[in-house]
């Protein structure tokens, strides 16, 4: 799960990493309000979405920039008045951009210098790896490519945490001396705190900066939560946007579905998140291109696959579907009502190819056959996605 | 001999009384297998199917039933404890089928295991299974959630991040009539007890294993370790087949491990480093025992 750049900036508050003084507004004339009782020349006005690239965005009304920098309390208003109930179209939102709600008010910052910060949880240790840079405010993938040796890895004990010695140590690599050393290193052993105790996979400090009067502060933070853990952070949970996510994520989501939407023109409702991804890499080899992943999972109900139709038939830009069901334990014949019953209830008007195999397969490949259903079936994986390639390019 | 489990192995479960374990374990004691006592805290006394021992706690499962082998269906919030519990019991193995614990839970435990005698496989993952002699491989080692039935007694070893691509893989062989030694799910999370490359280690030195599949999927580097090993190490012919290819980047395709992020952990990669090792590779999921049977015949 994702959050806000200003839950992000609450989150870091509580755990006592310093950002600059700010606070989030809904319409033009909080923002204004925000904008008087902060000190500094300048004040950043930034719109609130999960995707990056907003300093060099573009409104879907030609407003140019989700981050504007102002002077005055009525400029602020200004630009918040642009940004708010406007879509806001970046490199990472695609075409239809989002929705702007909410901007973040905050004082603008003399900045020195732009570094780097990012604690991850890291597969191949098992822990929690720190990997710093002096090179912030830049894209770190393309520093990681270019330049290797600019970013610096300390490895942390699962059990320990993040020691002193190796907090300063990350602190002297990105040249804090001094005073800066010891604030420098309590940033970091605050926010791997924080980490620890958010059940995090991933905090990005992009850029963590020294301000021209010697503070360190992070400017900006991304932050990934583990889905697994969030039962237990019913706060952080309660900051999920659904309204930033695929709406057909979230409904699947109701239903215990797993769906990921893509771009292609063949669905595929599949059980098991291997297979899935597999049933989608064989729809690719047999020359046609995946609508979405969908694992209906191991005891798949009637009513599940009937909400996995309905969400399936949702994306206008899908011209066939492919189901396929490995039924191990489950009852094939039990897949086979709900398909049944499924197309018949969404009135399925594009092609559908089934692939069924395991418990009780014989029962429900009758019942696939007596539906009535101009359903077509597969005998196995490749000629299943064969058939659904074929049968899309015949209407294509 | 099979790898990590024989029919005679004997296996207790932890969350017995749960729908999802009572399931299962019902589904093993019809396979066949020497299921011979459940866990569930204060529940003890109680008896599963009328023949299985409930106790209060691991510790005293293992000692009085012999039982040396768990396997946990407990919720996640209480998963990483059942994993503890059965490593501070010393058993041999311990199998967590439950999906969704933590990774920090993972982390603390897999940290913790360090230097105990007790093999963690899981979690998030469907179990394994080594095939007995009756019929439909009854009377074999069933553990998790795998259907026993579509298994067969025989010389390949099938290891797997996946559960339906495992049974995929296993139907494949056993209706082209190649039966199977051992077939172990290591699961679909980031942080897990046994690798892709421990279980090949394994089949490697394992006599009655002649042949390998290893089934693969986008995210970590657990592909590449294995056939990096495989490379230097491993006298048996093996078939992979790795999903993902078609997974954009940057997104959980279901499982917490599948993700490829930062360039890392893609399916291209995985199969360059498999192709490197001298690993056939499957092109498409259909065709993973076809594509061994032809590699390890030729």
């Amino acid at each position: 799960m994702n959050i806000h750049e200003y839950q992000a900036k609450e989150l870091m508050l509580k755990y006592g990493v310093a950002t600059p003084p700010g606070q989030v507004a809904s319409t033009a004339e909080e923002a204004e309000q925000i904008a008087r009782t902060l000190q500094g020349a300048e004040i950043v006005v930034k719109a609130q979405i999960h995707a990056g690239g907003r300093g060099k965005g573009t409104f879907t009304d030609g407003f140019k920039g989700g981050v504007k920098i102002g002077k005055t309390p009525a400029e602020i208003r200004e630009y918040a008045a642009n940004m708010l109930n406007n879509t806001l179209v970046t490199a990472q939102t695609g075409a239809a951009g989002r929705l702007v709600k909410k901007v973040l008010v905050v004082e603008a910052r003399d900045i020195k210098r732009e570094l780097y910060f990012a604690i991850v949880m890291d597969r191949a240790s098992s822990a929690p790896v720190i990997i710093a840079s002096q090179r912030g405010g830049m894209d770190i993938e393309a520093v990681a490519h270019d330049n290797p040796e600019d970013l610096f890895h300390e490895n942390v004990h699962p059990l320990l945490g993040l020691q002193d010695y190796q907090a300063r140590r990350i602190a002297k690599l990105l040249g804090l001396e001094g005073k800066l050393l010891a604030d420098g290193a309590k940033l970091f052993k605050n926010l791997y705190r924080c980490f620890i105790e958010s059940d995090c996979s991933q905090v990005e400090i992009n850029p963590l900066v020294v301000t021209s009067d010697d503070k360190v502060m992070a400017l900006d933070a991304k932050f990934n939560f583990d889905d697994n853990a969030l039962y237990r952070h019913p706060d952080i949970m309660a900051w999920r946007d659904t309204e930033e996510e695929d709406p057909r994520e979230v409904e699947a989501s109701k239903y215990s579905l797993n769906y990921i939407g893509l771009d292609g023109n063949i669905a595929c409702l599949v059980n098991g998140a291997g297979l899935a991804m597999a049933t989608m890499d064989i729809i690719q080899y047999a020359g046609g291109k995946p609508a979405n992943f969908l694992d209906v999972g191991g005891g798949a109900s009637k009513e599940q696959v009937t909400a996995a139709f309905k969400i399936i038939l949702s994306d206008k830009n899908v011209k066939g579907i492919l189901v396929n069901i490995f039924g191990g334990i489950m009852d094939c014949n039990i897949i086979a009502t709900g398909i049944v019953e499924a197309a018949r209830e969404t009135g399925l008007s594009i092609p559908l190819v089934v692939r069924l195999e395991g418990n009780n397969v014989e029962v429900g490949k009758k019942t696939l056959a007596e539906s009535g259903l101009a359903l077509i079936t597969g005998t196995d994986i490749l000629d299943a996605a064969q058939k659904i390639v074929a049968e899309v390019k015949k209407f294509a | 001999m099979a790898i990590l489990v024989t029919p005679e192995s004997k296996i207790l479960v932890q969350g017995i009384t749960g729908s999802f374990g009572g399931r299962h374990a019902q589904l093993s004691l019809d396979y066949g297998t020497q299921l011979v006592a459940g866990v569930t805290p204060g529940k003890g006394g109680q008896m599963f199917a009328e023949k299985v021992p409930i106790f209060d706690t691991v510790e005293e499962a293992a000692s009085q039933t012999g039982a040396t082998v768990s396997v946990i269906f407990v919720p996640p919030p209480f998963a990483a404890d059942a994993i503890l519990e059965g490593v501070a019991a010393g058993l041999e193995l311990v199998v967590a089928i439950t999906e969704g614990i933590p990774v920090i839970d993972m982390m603390r435990v897999k940290s913790a295991m360090r230097g105990s005698k007790t093999r963690l496989i899981g979690p998030n993952c469907p179990g394994l299974v080594t095939p007995g002699t009756g019929k439909n491989s009854h009377g074999g080692c069933r553990i998790g959630i795998a259907p026993g039935y579509i298994h067969k007694k025989g010389n390949v070893g099938v290891v797997s991040r996946s559960g339906t691509l495992t049974y995929e893989a296993v139907w494949q062989l056993t209706s082209l009539g190649y039966g199977q030694s051992t077939c172990v799910g290591i699961g679909g999370d980031p942080i897990n007890g046994t690798s892709h490359k421990d279980i090949l280690e394994m089949f490697n030195n394992d006599p009655e294993t002649e042949a390998i599949i290893m089934i693969g999927e986008i995210g970590g580097t657990g592909e590449e370790e294995a056939a990096e090993w495989a490379k230097a190490n491993c006298k048996k012919p093996i078939a992979a087949f790795v999903a993902g290819a078609t997974a954009p980047p940057g997104r959980r395709m279901g499982h917490a491990g599948a993700i490829v992020s930062g360039g890392k952990g893609t399916a291209a990669a995985k199969i360059e480093a498999l192709k490197d090792a001298h690993i056939a590779i499957s092109p498409t999921p259909a065709e993973m025992a076809a594509t061994l049977i032809k590699h390890w015949k030729r």
